[in-house]
């Protein structure tokens, strides 16, 4: 116990810094993901022969392990001078948020009850008033769902990210196993869990707030 | 009014979902499409306000072609009400009721006047029910709020496919004698899909009876009653036809071409009806031998007659022999 004491006293600044690192890096990549998955999502719904095919694409982007992705980053965005570090880390995220993303968005809305949409046309909603109107806020449950998956699992990923220099928390961890300091291993291991859980409940929070209580049931 | 005019639609080559179908909805009234499921009731209905597309023919509304309409526009013109109520979750009933008016630019002012005079309507309180969501509500609530909804912005046209298809036969009688209430303020032309026959005896001024996409007839419910056309009506009406008819009577029909029989004072097991009456409840009434004798009573409570099984006979008989000597004269 007390050599954990001595062990978080010390580096207790370093593993905020880490943390924050960490926060910032997914919470980037999430942002830019949403802003190319919810619409992509929302627009699959009109051409099914695309959706098949997106939808097929982010799977098998998803089935490729972490650290081979990100092998496969470094010779790409070494062109640009971008090899390790940020950049290909941050487009690696992007990438594996896509699939939660966009099928939750696309599931959420082509799930909508045929007649409530039959209703929205009926009662002459163009096609934009019904989708802002009625079908996303109405899918808004399952398209949060599929945030929140993509935030936890980035929580997860970039932890390997700390290999090609990304940092954040896998910093402590891969330099705990390379030190072999199990005092840092654990101490990155836990402040990776609980920066999930919190990230996880503030999300569902904001999920509560902007879906009406009706749906949440 | 809503005119169809020689209307088809073809799914490719082979299939002919509706045939050359060519009737007019009156100003005002109420047409119900009656017929088995498949013989295209709700495609026809949902052709008007072109939820479905036109192969062949044309559909009137109030003097305009529907197809020179633009669509949206169209929709906004005409009161759509359906079985499922499309009540959307995620708004309160007031949302939901203002939400054509709403699209359509009204003041908030105008929507808040509107919304509680449709409240006034549908007998539920304005305040009350205005924030609740549809969850809060019980199916036959939502039903009367799917139909405010669809008279939010003043239709003149109303659009309505089996709109108390789900409710159970109780609450289903009683909002349908409400909407026949709410239809007698609001004078709206009406197009009204159903399976049931007795709702469409019930509401219909006059009944289109499909198979197949083809119209078998059109007709107000008691011609269709008392005179079949072909064979296919005649067995869509059942062999108790006669019997649905008596619904489309009342006690004062009866008086009024055969008169009541005089009121016997000696007979102590008595039993009273109200004038306004229908002669199938009062035939049944007279069937269950509930009484010696049954006395009507008009709406001041003063008696003024007996009914018997004889006159709803003779009542009965002389309808419909009347009418087929009336059409064979014409």
């Amino acid at each position: 116990m007390e050599n954990w004491a001595r062990f978080l006293e010390v580096n207790a600044p370093r593993i905020l810094e880490l943390t924050i690192d960490h926060a910032v890096l997914v919470s980037l990549a999430i942002i830019v993901a949403l802003l190319i998955g919810i619409p992509l999502g929302i627009y699959l719904t009109t051409n099914q022969y695309l959706a098949d095919t997106v939808l097929q694409i982010a799977s098998i982007t998803l089935t490729i392990p972490s650290i081979a992705l990100f092998g496969v980053m470094i010779p790409i965005f070494s062109i640009i001078n971008q090899g390790i570090g940020f950049v290909p880390a941050f487009v690696a995220l992007v990438l594996y948020s896509q699939l939660p993303i966009i099928r939750n968005t696309y599931t959420g809305i082509k799930n909508i009850n045929p007649e409530m949409r039959d209703a929205a046309i009926g009662m002459g909603m163009k096609t934009h008033q019904r989708l802002l109107r009625v079908e996303i806020p109405n899918a808004m449950p399952v398209i949060m769902a599929g945030v929140r998956t993509a935030v936890v699992m980035n929580i997860g990923i970039a932890v390997i990210a700390a290999y090609i220099g990304a940092g954040g928390l896998g910093v402590l961890i891969t330099q705990g196993i390379s030190r072999n300091d199990i005092y840092m291993i654990i101490s990155g291991s836990i402040a990776v869990a609980i920066l999930a859980i919190i990230a996880d409940s503030i999300l569902l929070l904001i999920q509560k707030r902007f879906t009406k209580k009706v749906l949440a049931d | 009014m809503i005119s169809f005019k020689n209307v088809t639609k073809r799914y490719g080559e082979e299939i002919t979902a509706i045939d050359d179908v060519d009737f007019t909805v009156e100003e005002g009234k109420i047409v119900v499409l009656l017929g088995p499921s498949g013989c295209g009731k709700t495609t026809l209905l949902r052709m008007v306000n072109r939820l479905e597309s036109i192969s062949e023919g044309e559909i009137i509304i109030n003097g305009e072609n529907s197809k020179d309409l633009d669509a949206i526009e169209l929709r906004r013109k005409i009161g759509y009400v359906i079985q499922s109520n499309g009540l959307f979750p995620n708004m309160t009933i007031e949302e939901n009721v203002m939400l054509v008016p709403d699209l359509l630019g009204w003041s908030k002012k105008d929507k808040r006047e509107r919304f509680k005079y449709l409240m006034k309507l549908s007998g539920l309180d304005a305040d009350d029910y205005g924030k609740r969501y549809p969850h809060e509500l019980s199916g036959g609530q939502q039903q009367r709020i799917g139909v405010v909804r669809a008279l939010a912005a003043d239709p003149p046209v109303m659009l309505m496919d089996e709109p108390f298809g789900a409710l159970d036969p109780i609450i289903r009688e009683k909002i349908q004698d409400e909407f026949l209430q709410i239809q007698r303020e609001v004078k709206k032309t009406i197009l009204f899909v159903s399976h049931d026959i007795d709702e469409a005896i019930k509401m219909a001024d006059k009944i289109v009876l499909l198979r197949d996409g083809k119209i078998m007839q059109f007709d107000t419910p008691s011609k269709m009653l008392a005179h079949p056309k072909n064979e296919f009506v005649s067995q869509f009406f059942g062999k108790d036809r006669a019997i649905k008819g008596l619904s489309l009577h009342t006690v004062a029909n009866l008086q009024e071409i055969i008169g009541l029989g005089p009121v016997d004072e000696t007979i102590q097991d008595t039993k009273t009806i109200n004038v306004h009456q229908d002669l199938r409840n009062t035939l049944s009434m007279l069937l269950n031998q509930e009484a010696d004798q049954v006395i009507v009573k008009d709406d001041n409570g003063e008696n003024i007659g007996t009914i018997t099984i004889d006159l709803v006979q003779k009542y009965l008989h002389f309808e419909i022999k009347g009418k087929i000597s009336a059409s064979q004269e014409g």
